[in-house]
């Protein structure tokens, strides 16, 4: 594949900054065998029913049909949910639909893949749909985790999905961990980094956990179970960070690293403040200083998208100093910073701005703003905002 | 009116033992206000008399009753504040009357505050009809609390009167005994005019309003008037009744009440307990007991947003419109930046004054620990007043300080004796005589430094007696005290708002105490926060608030930036309410965490 930032290291500026050019599209496939407890994402629950997924991929096919011109797609990313339980054809007409209605730059084709949905079939489907890049949720490599986690999966079976993608010829490959679970022990999770830098991945994603309202772990922590230690996640997470550079892997974003040329571009643009489309249930999407969000309730989008109406639910327009203020705040999470326009040098001279600088949390080069400690992200974010928006 | 028609008397009563219940039922029998237009508390005006069910302010209502017989009297209630931050203005309400209710609910007893009250009543000469309220509770108790309330003020049970405010039985007959048992006002009409001001209030469009009792003379509209205290002569443009609507009259006689309009804007022209007179003959003497208003708890209000100084200064002008006891002058401190160092009654008085300034007048305030005015003798014999524990000169150069002390008086079951005892000696009390009211319940007198008092004292006694015993407390006198400085550093800088004066017994218990209590209200933040406690150089107490490790969102759900800034917008509200310290974010309640180290 050669395209944007092909040569380039995962958090070097020049990709940023290309990042902040390219268009992508995120398609939302909520469907799931069942909800994580810690999960507040827009899913639908249940087991594989064809003829809601024959629909589905209808409405989104007519959503994707339907709308505005854009541009020639850098990457698209399936998303959801659990995108690896839809039949391959299906992903296979989405993706020759976007391909087809936009034109496309040698794009990234990524998706989300669950290892208990891991066949050779599928692997051979999502390749031949044209899909370069797959997302592994592993989240531990270990079952005592993956069981308090609710996941279906074995730590075993992502070895096997990381050996069968390797095999089926995806260009990138990566995982998804899930940082400081409570029943996760510190050998735990130092075994789940070494197991999976140890495995020849090119992209390794860390969430920590975070307990969303209305989640059974929220409902869970309120009755008194433990929960996650903001203390024990940094450290964890710096564990990760020290040894991840020695398998080639680098932080580009706060929550993702990758060896060179193997970052996520739908991801990197998100944060590099880039332009996307959003199709399906709940998806979001960022064009022209607007950002929609379709409808949340599968029963709505579908009506309304059979309807020949738009999903979209809501949105919210954006002025200049806006995005500027956006762009600041969302690249505060990559590693490469963010280009200093007028709003940020605002920033940087303010009260907070200078503590932070002082700290050495906040950190400026070659006309560049970045914040120095990835776990401290938003704290720096929440100044930002405190900041004035300056004239037009 | 003839003067021996009139009765002038107040309701006195505990908090919730019924006297705006009783006051409007009175109202309503008379027909003073009719039941269309009965809203609860009527006498009490503020919102936040409404809301706590408290009187702040004194207030005055005539009402017409006809005795069954057929004849007409002029009856003038006049309430007065409840509380014990107000006694100054309860002797001034007490001084307007002949007579007084002592209202007590039937289920509770005499409370301390009530008696005190009482006893100033007793003193200033007046008649008491002892009432029994709310005997149609399930819990009530009348025979009991009326032999105990006879037993209080040297009665005889059958002489106390039983009612329901809330249903009104009784009422009649309080009527009827409010006419026979009090005593017509006293006082000459051919003397020359002297009237009692015993409470003032500013209105927006008139000025301020005086509210008088006539002792001697009378009053007419357009009159030449002298207030002597304050020696000022104005022109009595209006004066008349309130029932509770104004109604302006041509003449307040001797004997009765009611209110004068000079048209004078400035309230301390027009002071609580001054005695007004005619510019064109005046009385010889003014009436006796006129004191300035003297505040003993001091406390520095800061604005949280500095840019709201002017706002705060122009606030407290206005207030102090209303309230003349209320004194400040400006104050700077390193930590807080411009403010006010402000001088209240008492603890309810303060409260009263910062709920107001943030509620009426749209301020967010940061207020610093209460504390009282120390008398420090230098070494060279030079006296210093200290309202400001910043103030306080280093030990080097002090010769003595002296703190002031009041008597309490506490009313309780006497099964709470012990933990009271423990709780006074454990805030530095002596103990004075004890009397049992009843085999139940005793009066306990104690000498205290005033400044053990207005911390949590109050509450404490709340906790350890489930509510039961009842306080009140006088000044005394002051004494000299063994007094240190303990001051609070964070990120090694001493934080003038923080500094506290304590006895040096206690300076070690409270620093430490102190130091957890704010490692327990600062939060997390960018750098670890050491919190120390110090008496001069020596530090007596460390903690630790060590840095925030983790403060981001873990990942945004399908590009949803839209709810990512929602969510980040909503956590800067939180960091809006701090106040930079240094470089330190410090919550508002921090500031009174002194206030709160006896919570555990």
């Amino acid at each position: 594949m050669t395209g944007p930032g092909e040569a380039l290291a995962a958090d070097s500026p020049e990709l940023a900054d290309a990042a902040h050019e390219w268009k992508s599209a995120y398609v939302h496939i909520p469907f799931c065998r069942r909800r994580c407890p810690y999960c507040d994402f827009a899913i639908v629950e249940g087991a594989a029913d064809d003829e809601l997924h024959a629909r589905y991929t209808a409405a989104v096919l007519s959503e994707i049909d339907r709308a505005a011109d854009f541009a020639p797609l850098d990457a698209i990313n399936l998303g959801g949910g659990t995108p690896s339980l839809l039949d391959p054809s299906r992903t296979a007409q989405i993706v020759d639909a976007l391909l087809d209605r936009f034109g496309a730059n040698d794009p990234e084709i990524s998706i989300e893949v669950n290892p208990e949905d891991w066949t050779p079939g599928l692997a051979e489907g999502l390749r031949s749909a044209g899909v370069n890049r797959v997302s592994i949720g592993a989240q531990s490599m270990h079952d005592t985790v993956l069981g308090a986690l609710g996941r279906l999966h074995a730590a075993h079976d992502v070895r096997v999905v990381v050996d069968g993608a390797r095999t089926a010829g995806f260009r990138s490959v990566g995982v998804d961990l899930i940082v400081g679970h409570p029943a996760e022990s510190e050998a735990m999770w130092r075994d789940t980094v070494g197991d999976v830098l140890a495995m020849d991945v090119d992209h390794v994603s860390t969430y920590t956990l975070t307990v969303e309202p209305g989640t059974p772990l929220s409902a869970a922590v309120r009755a008194g179970a433990d929960a996650p230690d903001g203390d024990i996640q940094a450290d964890r997470y710096e564990w990760f960070s020290r040894r991840a550079p020695g398998a080639g892997i680098d932080r580009y974003e706060v929550s993702n690293h990758a060896r060179p040329g193997h970052h996520c571009r739908y991801n990197l643009a998100t944060w590099a403040h880039g332009e996307y489309l959003g199709f399906g249930m709940a998806a979001h999407g960022h064009r022209w200083g607007r950002r929609t969000r379709n409808h949340r309730r599968l029963d709505r989008y579908l009506e309304s998208v059979e309807g020949g109406a738009s999903p979209v639910l809501g949105d919210e327009h954006l002025d200049d100093r806006e995005q500027e203020r956006d762009r600041l705040i969302l690249g505060l999470r990559l590693a490469a910073g963010t280009p200093i326009g007028e709003f940020a040098e605002r920033f940087l001279a303010s009260d907070d701005g200078n503590r932070y600088t002082d700290a050495g949390l906040l950190t400026t080069h070659d006309g560049r703003v970045m914040v120095t400690d990835p776990m401290r992200v938003d704290m720096v974010a929440r100044s930002a905002l405190s900041v004035t928006l300056g004239d037009c | 009116m003839d003067q021996a028609r009139i009765r002038n008397f107040s309701i006195i009563a505990h908090i919730d033992h019924g006297k705006s219940t009783l006051a409007d039922r009175l109202l309503e029998r008379t027909g003073a206000i009719s039941e269309r237009d009965m809203r609860s508390q009527l006498l009490d005006e503020m919102d936040l008399e409404r809301e706590r069910g408290i009187t702040i302010k004194a207030n005055a209502v005539r009402i017409d009753h006809t005795e069954p017989g057929g004849d007409a009297y002029e009856l003038n209630i006049i309430d007065t504040p409840g509380h014990v931050d107000f006694s100054y203005e309860v002797s001034r309400s007490l001084e307007a009357c002949e007579g007084a209710l002592l209202l007590v609910d039937a289920s509770q007893g005499v409370e301390a505050q009530t008696l005190a009250n009482a006893y100033m009543a007793i003193e200033s000469g007046l008649e008491i009809i002892p009432v029994v309220n709310k005997i149609d509770l399930p819990a009530a108790e009348p025979d009991r609390v009326a032999a105990e309330v006879a037993s209080v003020i040297g009665g005889h049970p059958d002489e106390v009167l039983r009612v329901s405010a809330k249903s009104g039985s009784g009422v009649d007959e309080l009527l009827d005994a409010i006419v026979t048992r009090l005593p017509p006002p006293e006082g000459e009409p051919d003397e020359p005019l002297r009237a009692l001001v015993f409470d003032s209030y500013y209105d927006t469009y008139r000025g301020v309003v005086a509210l008088v009792r006539v002792m001697d003379g009378s009053l007419r509209k357009g009159d030449d008037i002298r207030f002597m205290a304050t020696a000022v002569d104005l022109s009595a443009d209006e004066v008349g009744v309130r029932r509770p609507a104004i109604e302006p009259r041509g003449e307040l006689g001797t004997g009765e009440v009611g209110y004068v309009i000079t048209g004078v804007k400035d309230i301390d022209l027009i002071r609580v307990g001054d005695t007004l007179t005619h510019a064109h003959r005046p009385a010889d003497q003014p009436l006796a007991g006129y004191a300035e208003p003297k505040p003993m708890v001091f406390a520095g209000l800061f604005p949280t947003d500095g840019d709201d100084f002017e706002r705060l200064r122009e606030a407290l002008e206005k207030l102090r419109l209303n309230d003349s006891s209320l004194v400040y002058q400006a104050e700077t401190s390193r930590a807080l930046g411009f403010g006010f160092r402000v001088g209240f009654l008492g603890l309810l008085h303060m409260e009263i004054v910062r709920e107001r300034l943030e509620r009426e007048y749209d301020l967010d305030l940061v207020s610093t620990a209460p504390s009282v005015e120390y008398r420090a003798t230098l070494a060279d014999g030079t006296v210093e007043v200290i309202q400001s524990p910043q103030d306080l000169p280093d030990p080097g150069a002090l010769a003595t300080v002296e703190e002031p002390h009041v008597k309490v008086m506490i009313i309780t079951p006497s099964e709470y004796i012990g933990t009271i005892m423990e709780l006074v000696q454990s805030r530095r009390g002596e103990m004075g005589d004890m009397t049992y009211l009843s085999p139940e319940r005793v009066e306990l007198h104690y000498r205290i430094p005033l400044a053990e008092i207005v911390f949590d004292f109050f509450d404490q006694l709340k906790s350890r007696t489930r509510g039961y015993a009842s306080l009140d407390y006088e000044p005394e006198d002051y004494r000299p005290s063994d007094l240190v400085r303990v001051e609070i550093l964070l990120n090694a800088q001493p934080v003038d708002a923080f500094s506290t004066i304590v006895h040096r017994d206690k300076a070690y218990t409270y620093g430490k105490a102190m130091v957890a209590k704010l490692r327990e209200l600062i939060p997390r933040q960018l750098f670890d926060v050491p919190i120390q406690a110090a008496i001069g150089s020596r530090i007596i107490s460390r903690e630790t608030v060590k840095a925030k490790r983790k403060d981001v969102t873990a990942k945004c759900y399908g590009g949803d930036i839209t709810r990512k800034r929602k969510l980040l917008e909503r956590q800067k509200e939180g960091k809006k309410r701090m106040k930079m310290v240094g470089s330190v974010e410090v919550p508002q309640e921090a500031f009174v965490a002194a206030l709160r180290i006896g919570d555990e």
